[in-house]
């Protein structure tokens, strides 16, 4: 339980960070809160030579309003967005999903930039992120560019983020008008984690739903948007038959994990369960 | 203060960050060791080349199992003792030498400046192996065709032990009118204390003397086995001190390898202390698990709720080699005790124990004994199904009545060979239960069930009426042949009141956080009338305590206190003739009450025991005869263990869609005896319902095929949260135990023994629906809706 040897930096300005990044050198990896990274470098399961610390920059911290939406820094923990009265008006969901993530300490130590960027396959976070239409502000050296949080995530770990780049912030736009929201998880009682995690922001208008989206976690490979779920609800009464017709089609398209707490067809059945859930709640709250 | 609800005198200290842990130790010129393990379940090791990693910054020695002359392990406790039950005996190594037989036996360690070092210089090591095939279950590895562990083990068989009378079982089961069947899985725990294991060694060369520091329950045994079978090291050259201990259920009372690797270690760099503290995921691959059996249960009866007998086929696996006493944790502990409360006339139990390439299993809170009562309890549900009899009322028939006391249960508690009688001695079953039944409103379950139906749950309830054997133990019984394991389990104190009448309490037992350092002062208290502030408690270092076998069994409160209640008497008197002396009256005119010592009928003619304290520890002026100072030992023997017992109602609810299990109210009602300290017996209670909780509904050790642990740190293993539980509802009834002056009957294993089978009950009860009789632990949402969607009736 004894990390390899690495060098530690910890840069004193964004700008430092991103110079430090600037070599795209795979053997550095960037650490805020620690709370997934620290795990792996103590089970010798990662072993980056260098890691740069954006913990203490001010500058990726904060949470600030972005249009009708919200701006969240790349290295705000979970403890600021929970105590952000911003974030509790514009976007309820955020506190809803993260009141669940870890104990205090987690949560005062991890940051929901980072959860993103680890890409865990079964976190919380990146499903609240695609329910939101969240986009994820990625900088480098040579300049930033803005990603959608559908894309974003591509792999088990994998994501759209380069090695030279830092994603500085979240920035989630607001909500439709009278929308519902809800994050739903099966949780893997060891861990925490989802066998399955369920984000819904939901919307109707003129008798029918006018806005969904459901972002899963837990499920796939990766966190994603269950595009045939919201393709099927959309446009209907949004009445019970309509979201179990939908929630039929929540593991639509994808490589469903298997482990020794959920296998295949449990985590399959279990993510139809859990998105009905959802939408049910959502649109009760709608 | 004897049942006063007292603080403990520990929790300052340990809430505070103050306690002393071993890791908390630092000593000048430590040195660090770290244990290379093997990432292999069985293979042969053709070579170990370690000169890389002797060449690593920091390394300042790197040794293997060719390097360390000391001998195996010690075998303590062989299944029937040595009464002709052949056990096929294999101990692990100090360091494995020519084979692996569990993924993380230890093959080679590093002794470097840092832990860090140490941690790097074991990639330094590099082991060619043979790898061989594996077998991780225990029923399959009996079976022809199996991967063999050891030549002197066939079939990987470590012994074959029986208990109870065939002939008759097997004539009650033929003949009776109802007879079921199940197959049992109580499947393997990994144990988790909150402090892991480590050891220091400090050798010193000018006086050819060790230190050596442990975690540990027995540091007075560990000392015995390490140098009288491990080591060869005189046992007076020896000292073990078992710092704070941050927690153990079991898991520390054995003679680990890593105890005799900081002894050798030591002495070979020279005389530097060395530290060796296990990480989490080394904890679960080299600490000992626990339970892990396979059963073929019957229950047979008649229809009219007459339980005639049981009969028990039971595959104990103990992993790769054997630990201390694995052996006699499936066989004295566990089938001796298979009838639980119940007069169940016929009992037969059969018991192989088996090598897997698993890590090894030995006693785990309650150890046996929880596998017992789920066996049991179990049994008792299931019949009652079969016969359409109420859970309850169907345990009320079978209890063993009051006036049947004391009882010898046919599974031989009373008959084991050395002469000495081992009977259950004491109880009152039903109004446990039935305060219990009352208190969680038994009669509307229907209506509970139907309410929680409306929501979409299944909901259950589930009872475990359970007795326990604490107090371990009557050397008589313990270390009889075919019984125990050739060793005593008496106990010691001594008691020193000093001159300024603060006293010292030394004891052979060693906590672990159960509180004894304010349970005996309490104790001491109320027998000497000293008040709890002007008495220490010390223990766990064997140098300055009298011998003891330290503390597991619920031993600690009936035996060693038992010890320190005698102390005191040998103390009380010896003022008394004291005080005459002081008062020039005569020894049998002296009256004590509590501190005062007084002239029967003048009692302002009186000393205190602080007065007495002080003037005959001065020793001026002694009577005739009289050697100074208030300084006694006392060793107490116990004449038969304690039995707990009570009755446990869990209640769940089943999401039917998702199979999630919550338990929504938990109600016990436990008959501990007089209770020394009621608020640390209910905190013992609360920790012990959880853990058998989370047997039975979250925790679970899995190994792959290969004998990989996939559930191999706390993000696969589940230790139950606080939030996950209801209140805990506690109750009790009082029959204090005729076996000690107290009438105290131990609280340590109740709620993890008892608790398991009320949730399992309470599951398959939610479950009986779908025509579920039997499901195997633990209820994860998986298991429990798989189990709905495969079962023939769909409610």
């Amino acid at each position: 339980m004894i990390p390899a040897a690495f060098e530690y930096v910890r840069p004193e300005s964004l700008v430092e960070a991103l110079d430090l990044l600037a070599a795209g050198d795979e053997g550095t990896k960037v650490i805020a809160g620690g709370h997934s990274l620290l795990p792996l470098l103590k089970l010798r399961l990662a072993t980056p030579e260098r890691l740069v610390d954006i913990g203490r920059l001010r500058d990726l911290r904060g949470i600030g309003a972005w249009e009708d939406g919200l701006a969240i820094g790349g290295a705000a923990t979970y403890a600021e967005v929970l105590a952000s009265d911003l974030a509790r008006e514009r976007c309820p969901l955020l506190g809803r999903a993260i009141h669940d993530v870890g104990d205090v300490q987690v949560r005062n130590r991890g940051t929901l930039g980072g959860s993103l960027a680890h890409a865990d396959p079964a976190s919380d976070m990146p499903a609240v992120a695609l329910a939101l239409d969240a986009q994820l502000v990625l900088r480098s050296a040579a300049g930033e560019r803005v990603v959608d949080a559908d894309g974003f995530f591509l792999e088990p770990f994998v994501t759209a983020l380069r090695p030279d780049e830092l994603l500085v912030q979240i920035r989630i736009p607001g909500l439709p008008g009278a929308a519902g929201t809800t994050y739903r998880q099966l949780m893997q009682p060891a861990s925490g984690f989802s066998v399955v995690g369920v984000a819904v922001v939901v919307a109707r208008a003129g008798g029918t739903v006018s806005h969904v989206r459901v972002g899963v976690t837990g499920v796939g490979d990766h966190p994603y948007r269950a595009t045939a779920v919201e393709a099927a609800l959309a446009g209907t009464d949004g009445g019970p038959s309509s979201i179990a017709a939908a929630a039929v089609h929540a593991a639509d398209g994808q490589q469903v994990n298997s482990d020794i707490h959920a296998d295949r067809e449990y985590r399959t059945a279990m993510a139809a369960v859990y998105v009905r859930r959802a939408l049910e709640a959502a649109l009760a709250d709608a | 203060m004897l049942g006063v609800a007292v603080k403990r005198v520990e929790d300052p200290r340990f809430i505070t960050g103050k306690g002393r842990f071993l890791d908390d130790i630092k000593l000048p010129g430590m040195t660090y060791l770290a244990i290379l393990r093997s990432p292999y379940a069985h293979a042969n090791i053709l070579s170990i080349d370690t000169s890389a990693a002797r060449q690593m910054p920091g390394v300042v020695a790197v040794f293997t199992g060719a390097d360390i002359p000391y001998n195996p392990l010690p075998m303590a406790w062989p299944a029937g003792g040595v009464a002709g039950i052949q056990n096929n005996v294999n101990m692990p190594r100090v360091l494995a030498t020519d084979d692996v037989k569990w993924s993380g036996e230890g093959v080679a360690a590093v002794v470097a400046e840092t832990p860090e070092q140490a941690a790097d210089a074991l990639e330094g090591i590099a082991v060619e192996w043979d790898p061989l095939p594996t077998v991780v279950d225990a029923e399959k590895a009996t079976q022809p065709g199996a991967p063999q562990l050891h030549e002197n083990a066939p079939n990987n068989i470590v012994f074959e032990w029986t208990v109870g009378d065939k002939a008759g079982t097997d004539a009650a089961i033929d003949a009776a009118e109802v007879v079921v069947r199940q197959r049992i899985v109580n499947h393997r725990l990994i144990p988790n204390p909150m402090e892991v294991r480590g050891d220091i060694g400090l050798y010193n060369p000018g006086t050819e003397e060790y230190t050596v520091w442990m975690s540990s329950q027995t540091p007075h045994i560990q000392r015995l086995l390490l140098t009288a079978f491990v080591t060869g090291i005189p046992e007076h050259k020896v000292r073990v001190i078992a710092p704070d201990v941050g927690g153990a259920f079991g898991t520390k009372i054995f003679c680990y390898a890593d105890m005799a690797l900081v002894m050798f270690a030591s002495k070979a760099i020279g005389g530097r202390p060395v530290k060796w503290v296990e990480g989490r995921r080394e904890s679960y691959q080299s600490t000992i698990h626990g339970r892990d059996h396979i059963t073929y249960l019957e229950i047979a009866g008649s229809r009219d709720g007459t339980v005639s007998g049981i009969r028990v086929k039971t595959f104990a696996n103990l992993g790769g080699r054997l630990s201390t006493i694995g052996p006699g944790i499936p066989t004295t502990l566990y089938g001796r005790v298979l009838s639980g409360c119940y007069k169940i006339p016929n009992v037969w139990c059969e018991v192989t124990g088996v090598y897997t390439n698993t890590t090894f299993v030995d006693a785990y809170r309650g150890a046996g004994r929880p596998e017992a009562t789920y066996v049991v309890e179990r049994a008792m549900d299931l019949f009652a199904a079969e016969i359409g009899m109420d859970r309850a009322e169907l345990r009320r028939r079978n209890f063993i009545q009051p006036d049947q006391f004391p009882y010898d249960n046919p599974s031989g508690l009373g008959t084991a060979s050395g002469g000495a009688k081992i009977y259950i001695d004491s109880g009152d079953y039903e109004p446990a239960m039935d305060k219990a039944l009352a208190a969680v409103g038994y009669d509307g379950l229907p209506a509970l069930k139907a309410e929680a139906a409306s929501r979409g749950k299944l909901l259950g309830l589930g009872l475990s009426t359970y007795i326990e054997v604490c107090g371990v133990a009557p050397s008589k019984w313990i270390g009889a042949v075919g019984e125990g394991w050739g060793a005593a389990m008496w106990e010691s104190a001594n008691i020193r009141v000093h001159l300024t009448g603060k006293t010292v309490l030394t004891a052979g037992t060693s906590p672990q956080g159960q509180g004894h350092e304010t349970t005996y002062a309490q104790v001491l208290s109320h027998e000497l009338g000293i008040p709890m502030d002007d008495i220490v408690v010390q223990h766990s270092d064997t140098q300055g305590t009298p011998f003891g076998y330290g503390s597991y069994g619920s031993r600690t409160s009936s035996v060693g206190m038992t010890a320190a209640i005698k102390a005191a008497g040998k103390i009380r008197e010896k003022a008394r003739r004291f005080a005459a002396h002081m008062l020039e009256a005569s020894v049998d005119d002296i009256e004590v009450d509590g501190a005062d010592y007084f002239v029967r009928g003048s009692p302002e003619k009186k000393k205190t025991i602080q007065e007495i304290a002080f003037a005959l520890d001065l020793g001026f002026d002694p009577p005739e005869g009289m050697e100074p100072y208030l300084d006694e030992t006392a060793y107490w023997d116990t004449p038969n263990c304690t039995w707990p017992f009570g009755t446990h109602v869990a209640i769940v609810e089943v999401d039917r869609e998702s199979g999630h299990v919550d338990l929504v109210r938990y109600l016990a009602v436990d008959d501990v005896g007089r209770k020394i300290n009621p608020l640390i017996v209910d905190g013992q209670l609360h920790g012990g319902i959880a853990q058998g909780v989370g047997q039975a509904l979250w925790e679970q050790a899995v190994y792959d095929d290969h004998g990989q642990l996939l559930s191999g740190s706390m993000m696969d293993y589940a230790i139950p949260r606080a939030s996950w539980f209801p209140p805990i509802e506690l109750d009790e009834t009082i029959t204090p135990s005729p076996v000690n002056p107290i009438g105290v009957k131990g609280v340590g294993e109740a709620g993890a023994i008892a608790s398991t089978a009320a949730v399992a009950n309470a599951v398959i009860d939610a479950l009986s629906g779908f025509g579920i009789r039997h499901l195997d632990m633990p209820y994860t949402a998986q298991t429990v809706w798989r189990a709905m969607q495969v079962a023939e009736v769909q409610p």
